[in-house]
């Protein structure tokens, strides 16, 4: 469970996210929604660890263990997971070699046997077919070269090789074309299940016609105007945050 | 020490030193009037020879009893041992593609003592050398070519290696050892038309040794001189290559990687001359440094007059890992031809903070995703080299690198 309470962060110069509570039970899905620049992102790179952040109040954590404290792997370690709005390119960086180190320095802080090559490619191709990617993603560099969905897609192949147990999907469906959509949703809800949760954050009601969430939060200026459930989403898409800002 | 000690040792040695006794007679001339190189000449502007001035080396005695490093015998090739600079029939196999002879110094063709002054050195003290060929038509395949060094000594081998028309070889040299010494080894080179040598350099010595080289590279038409040297040990190290594109069409590539940490000092120092139409180099020069460590790396193209259509490429790049290491670079054009099309760039940089922390936030240990990103910086370098056995030696070295010094 992810527990957030009372966070204050942002960077030297300004705060961003100005007292943000939320509580995201085991097998639950949450959206977040919010007008562009309203902390959405910053929120889930405080929560994931990035240099840069500064913490000013407040806590989070992750089944009762303090997320805020600790490196971005090991928080990676406990199960969290975030597919970045703007994925990485790592050129030089085999994508197959990339995804089975993860997987493996994961294994390994969890005290499990580590998966070899060829145990490894198996796994990861039955992914990549699942998710309807080209054989080639695997042997090429992380992302790079990659169109803008297929680094989305990417970003959910890792999410399913590495099984997290939070994960934070920040904008995933941004650039993907309808069928992508569709697929990424079907990998998101394979996943679902009592060990699962997930923060979605997007702009868009067509996600969550998929993945259809427990509930829907709309972080407005660095702060949680509003929560509802997924009837909210359709009233944010029907009538713009003014409404709901206004409301709260 | 310095030159005047170097020509001491000179003095008592040049009775039983073998080989033409003019070249080294005009050498020590060249030394005794101009001394080594100081840091008021352009060439050695970076590069301070203070560590090899307050050393005080004694002549090598043959024969003490060395263990072969473990990735020599991995790479399951014909092997050339050199220890302390003196060539060692007992740990080595001869090739059976290419002409071997050992025994004196391989002066070669192609050294100039008078305007390099460790050659200079070289050719004054050299006692031994390989001098390698391979006759027209020949693949030879691949030979190791080992040098292992000791406490408290200086030497100076000299070598040679001559591909005839249309030979190949892979050349595979690896420079270890234990203690303060000094290798001032000299390699000439030439490679006739369309023949083609890969020369594949580790630079492993130990962590308080001085490494100075010189290779002198002549190809001719449609030859190749493809080479690639990772240096990763010694305190103080130097190497120059000086290449020439002799023949129409004639192709080096004088790629190398810097790993250093500590005070490690290490300079890669190229002069490439084009002279003749249409020949083409590729430099590829990458830095890693870590600690109070400190890169250089000159670089200079000289294209002729008859050298139109010449292709120069050069490019040096620095990953700096610690706010105290330093990298100097310093390229050279000097372009006589009209029709050309040369180019260099530079740059410097820490580990890219996006990536780091997108590989962290994938679980992988800081240690571990500095080294994915150092290896990706090198991929460029590592990766075109075709010889699988070379480049798992220069793949090791790389990944080994991290244990010497831990972030
Ligand atoms: N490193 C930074 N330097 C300067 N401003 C920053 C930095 N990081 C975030 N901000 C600012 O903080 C605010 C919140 O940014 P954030 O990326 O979290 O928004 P968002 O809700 O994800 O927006 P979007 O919907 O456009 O992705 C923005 O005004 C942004 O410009
Ligand atoms: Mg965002």
């Amino acid at each position: 469970m992810l527990e957030i309470k009372g966070l204050r962060a942002g960077i030297e110069t300004k705060e961003i996210l100005k007292g943000i509570d939320l509580v995201v039970p085991d097998g639950e899905v949450h959206a977040i929604m919010g007008p562009n620049g309203s902390g959405k992102s910053t929120l889930s790179y405080v929560l994931s660890g990035r240099e840069g952040y500064e913490v000013t109040a407040g806590e989070a954590t992750f089944d009762g263990q303090d997320l805020l404290s600790i490196e971005p792997e090991a928080r990676a370690a406990l199960g969290l997971f975030l597919a970045f709005q703007y994925p990485v390119e790592l050129p030089g960086v085999n994508n197959a070699v990339f995804l089975r180190t993860a997987l493996n320095a994961q294994r390994r802080s969890r005290g499990e046997p580590e998966l070899d090559a060829v145990q490894f490619l198996k796994l990861a191709r039955a992914e990549v077919k699942r998710l309807s990617m080209a054989d080639d993603m695997l042997k090429r560099n992380v992302n790079v070269g990659f169109s803008g969905g297929e680094k989305k897609r990417n970003e959910v192949l890792q999410m399913a090789i590495l099984r997290p147990k939070l994960a934070i999907l920040d904008e995933t469906d941004s650039g993907l074309d309808i069928d992508a959509l569709k697929i990424v949703a079907d990998g998101v809800n394979a996943l679902r299940g009592p060990n699962f949760s997930a923060l979605v954050i997007t702009h868009y009601q067509r996600l969550l016609d998929h993945i259809v969430p427990d509930r829907v939060h709309v972080l407005s200026a660095g702060r949680i105007v509003r929560s509802g459930g997924p009837e909210l989403a359709h009233q944010l898409e029907a009538e713009g945050y003014a409404s709901v800002s206004e409301a709260a | 020490m310095s030159a005047s000690a170097f020509l001491s040792r000179f003095d008592a040695a040049r009775a039983v030193l073998p080989g033409d006794a003019s070249l080294r007679e005009a050498a020590a001339g060249v030394l005794r009037a101009r001394g080594l190189p100081g840091p008021r000449e352009e060439a050695w502007r970076y590069t301070r020879l203070r560590p090899l001035s307050e050393a005080d080396y004694a002549m090598p005695v043959p024969g003490r009893e060395v263990s072969l490093p473990a990735s020599v015998a991995a790479l399951d090739a014909p092997r050339l041992v050199f220890v302390d600079g003196t060539y060692r029939a007992d740990l080595s196999v001869p090739p059976s593609k290419a002409v071997l002879r050992t025994g004196v110094p391989a002066m070669g063709p192609l050294a100039r003592p008078e305007s390099e002054r460790l050659v200079a050195l070289n050719t004054m003290l050299a006692a031994d050398g390989a001098e390698l060929s391979v006759a027209a038509g020949v693949d030879a395949g691949t030979v190791v070519l080992v040098s292992l060094g000791g406490e408290g000594v200086a030497f100076h081998p000299r070598h040679a290696v001559h591909l005839a028309r249309g030979a190949k070889l892979t050349l595979i040299e690896i420079c270890a050892g234990e203690g303060r010494y000094l290798h001032n080894p000299v390699t000439s080179i030439t490679v006739e038309a369309g023949a083609i040598l890969t020369h594949l350099r580790l630079q492993d010595e130990g962590i308080e040794a001085i490494h100075l080289s010189t290779i002198y590279a002549d190809v001719a038409e449609g030859g190749t001189y493809d080479s690639f040297a990772l240096t990763i040990g010694a305190r103080l190290a130097r190497m120059e290559v000086h290449a020439r594109l002799g023949g129409t069409a004639a192709m080096a590539h004088l790629n190398a990687a810097q790993l250093l940490g500590g005070v490690q000092h290490a300079d890669f120092t190229t002069v490439v001359t084009h002279d003749a139409p249409a020949t083409q180099s590729r430099q590829t020069v990458k830095n890693v440094l870590t600690g109070r460590s400190h890169g250089v790396f000159q670089g200079k193209i000289e294209v002729s007059r008859i050298a139109q259509k010449t292709d120069g490429y050069q490019m040096n790049q620095a990953l700096l890992l610690s706010p105290d290491a330093e990298i100097n670079c310093k390229p050279q054009l000097e372009i006589y031809a009209d029709d050309v099309k040369c180019s260099h760039g530079a740059t410097v940089g820490a580990l890219d903070a996006d990536q780091y922390f997108y590989l962290r936030s994938r679980g992988v240990p800081a240690a571990e995703a500095r080294a994915i990103l150092v290896r990706a910086f090198l991929a460029e370098a590592l990766d075109p080299i075709a010889h699988e056995a070379g480049r798992a030696l220069l793949e090791n070295a790389v990944a080994g690198w991290w244990e010497r010094h831990p972030a």
